[in-house]
């Protein structure tokens, strides 16, 4: 280890420690009322998150307490890896448990779309949007996570799904929109909805455009975050590793952020 | 003239809610007999299969021709009083808080004379329609019943105990998204319902129909998932020491056989139809069960809607039919555990219903308001196995010939 590195750790321990660096939790609880994504019927549905007592301090377990939980793989504040979607299914190391390490602390930059979001469920993240957030805040760095602000998190649950008959209304990025991010090299891309597609993306072409592209570019994508109002628009660092499940799809996960603090 | 109930006074909360006791509890095997009968609503009595003689009470041989080859068959109900009597003393728990007691003889039409309870409404010389009923033992006895109809019969306070009438009763139906929820509401509160709580899961997803059920009178939206056991624990809180009926309408079903099948949807038909009815019996049954002699609206029945094919498989439906033959058998032994409360299990068995699910398949379909009427009829008749439309009576009954015949038959080796 070089003594920059040593210094660069050292430096990041005290920041941490004096609150110059400062932790958000972008997670939401893992709660069995939390929406999931729904699909017709006829498919196969994410399993909700269950949670089961097997003992507490009784009968069943004197000293002890826990629970059995399930869940799906996409349930929560959740991770997609490239096998997710049938676009990604041949990317090499495309699994969860495949994914190199250093891929899950990275940059991260913050797209704020929730003034656009606030006035239309269906507001798209086009490459305009891109590019007036780049002519305020500079180029996209390559490696960086984007994450699309849309203050969805704050919703009651049954505004945060926006169920209607004709489907789901939520915010989420264009076709053209997540080929404007993968053209500038991204790790991967998250909202706050409950996919990383808009609540309509069925009817773009192609469909779910933010699955499609960004799995088969074997990027990774983060949904249900929570909180991202707490992060400036650049300049944080993203701590995101999912579950290492055989051959996993995605993961539950708990999304950090090391943003700049107040303190000095 | 039965004088009719009276909306129930709020509890005095000072005063010890009344322990449930039970009527004598042991049959003979032969007795059981009435005890089947009366679970469906059948008059039955023996019949002689060597000289036709019909038997009561139960016995193991021919009161004439000592055959043993008795069977138990539809019997003609018709009967006359001939003696009636009022007992004023009792060492029997039961009939001790239920003093003074009518008991009359009467003189079947079929052919036996037998001592049965007597509705208020009948007397000593009047024509009478007998009636199989549980008991809140759970044992079935004979109950004589004016012939004709009378004003607020269901009333009387023989026959309260003896049903589940929904009068005045407080309903809780567990999944608000069950086509049969809406028609049930409107059934219950024609018979009288105080209150209908009904569940909802995932209020997250809105749903059509919502904002009709919301708009009712005396109905209100409960959250409840049978899935969640914390969701059961925390409405059991809430309204588990008011709830006197629940009917479980939640139900999970995809078409499909095994092999091609997919264990992703054979688990939400466990985890919905099974252990869905457990988790509602763990949490709701023991409240209910300390609450069967509460007044007029004590707790009186726990309802679980089963697919007649429970009994049988059909191949096109193989998963779901495993979770209703589990749940029909995890019911059976909450009847057990129940019997003891006087709390009654009544199943309620049913055919293909006009749904979603059975879109494809050919009529006869039980209709939603159907299977509600049926419900309804089973908790005022007191019943505890209901068979709801032409395919479900059926089944059963070719099941009771020969359960053999009856899988060979459905899994396609008759032609």
């Amino acid at each position: 280890m070089s003594v920059h590195a040593e210094k660069a750790l050292a430096d990041m321990a005290l920041a941490l420690a004096s609150g110059a660096v400062r932790v958000v939790d972008l997670t939401h609880r893992l709660d069995p009322d939390f929406p999931v994504i729904i699909l017709p019927p006829e498919f196969g549905q994410c399993a909700r998150f269950r949670m089961e007592e097997v003992s507490a301090y009784d009968h069943r377990g004197p000293a002890w307490k826990w629970h059995n939980i399930t869940m799906n793989e996409h349930t929560g504040t959740h991770f997609d890896a490239p096998v997710h979607w049938v676009s990604g299914r041949d990317v090499p190391n495309g699994a969860v448990d495949e994914i190199a390490p250093e891929n899950f602390v990275g940059p991260v930059v913050v797209i704020d779309c929730s003034e656009g979001a606030a006035e239309n469920d269906d507001f798209e993240l086009t490459p305009d949007v891109i590019d007036a957030w780049e002519a305020e805040h500079g180029p996209i760095p390559e490696g960086s996570w984007v994450l699309m602000r849309t203050d969805w998190s704050k919703r009651e649950p049954i505004d945060y799904l926006n169920m209607e008959e004709d489907g789901p209304h939520s915010p989420g990025p264009t076709p053209e929109g997540i080929k404007a991010l993968l053209a500038r090299g991204i790790r991967g891309f998250g909202t706050e909805t409950v996919g990383t597609d808009a609540g309509q993306g069925s009817h773009y072409t192609p469909p779910y455009p933010a699955h499609y592209f960004l799995h088969g570019a074997g990027k990774f994508g983060l949904q249900c975050l929570a909180n991202l109002d707490q992060l400036p628009a650049t300049g944080a660092i993203l701590i995101a590793a999912p579950l290492k499940i055989k051959s996993g799809t995605g993961s539950p996960l708990r999304v950090l952020a090391l943003v700049p603090g107040e303190a000095e | 003239m039965t004088t009719p109930l009276k909306p129930p006074k709020k509890k005095d909360p000072q005063k010890r809610s009344v322990v449930p006791t039970l009527p004598p509890l042991g049959r003979s095997r032969a007795a059981l007999g009435l005890t089947v009968a009366a679970a469906e609503g059948r008059f039955a009595l023996q019949h002689c299969a060597e000289c036709g003689a019909v038997q009561y009470p139960p016995r193991d041989a021919c009161m004439q021709c000592l055959s043993a080859d008795l069977d138990w068959r539809d019997t003609p109900s018709g009967g006359k009083v001939i003696a009636e009597t009022r007992i004023h003393a009792s060492p029997d728990p039961y009939f001790r808080e239920r003093l003074p007691w009518r008991m009359g003889t009467v003189k079947l039409d079929a052919g036996p004379v037998a001592l049965v309870h007597l509705h208020g409404d009948v007397a000593r010389g009047d024509r009478v329609r007998l009636s199989l009923h549980l008991d809140k033992a759970s044992q079935g006895v004979i109950v004589a019943l004016p012939t004709e109809r009378t004003d607020a019969m269901e009333d009387d306070p023989l026959m309260r105990s003896l049903t589940a009438h929904p009068r005045y009763r407080r309903i809780l139906i567990t999944d608000a998204r069950a086509p049969v929820t809406l028609p049930l509401i409107h059934a219950l509160q024609k018979a009288g319902a105080s209150h209908v709580f009904v569940g909802e899961a995932e209020s997250w997803r809105r749903w059509p129909g919502r904002d009709s059920i919301a708009a009712l009178e005396n109905v209100s939206i409960m959250p409840l998932d049978v899935t969640d056991t914390d969701s059961l624990q925390d409405l059991a809180g809430e309204i588990g020491g008011k709830t006197d009926i629940l009917i479980n309408t939640a139900r999970f079903v995809r078409p499909g056989g095994v092999l091609g099948n997919d264990t992703v949807f054979a688990r939400d038909e466990m985890e919905v139809n099974v252990l869905g009815l457990m988790r509602l019996a763990q949490t709701f049954g023991p409240s209910m069960a300390s609450r069967t002699a509460d007044g007029t609206n004590n707790a009186a029945a726990f309802v679980n809607i089963l697919s007649a094919h429970a009994l049988s498989p059909s191949p096109g439906y193989g998963a779901f039919a495993a979770s209703q033959a589990a749940a029909r058998s995890l019911s059976q032994t909450l009847r057990a555990e129940f019997s003891h409360s006087g709390l009654r299990m009544m199943n309620v068995y049913v055919g293909p219903t006009d749904d979603e699910w059975h879109q494809p398949l050919p009529p006869p379909k039980v209709a939603p308001s159907a299977l509600a009427r049926s419900i309804v009829d089973g908790l005022i008749e007191g019943l505890e196995d209901v068979y709801c439309g032409d395919v479900a009576r059926d089944l059963a009954e070719r099941w009771r010939r020969d359960p053999g015949v009856l899988e060979r038959e459905l899994t396609g080796g008759g032609s």
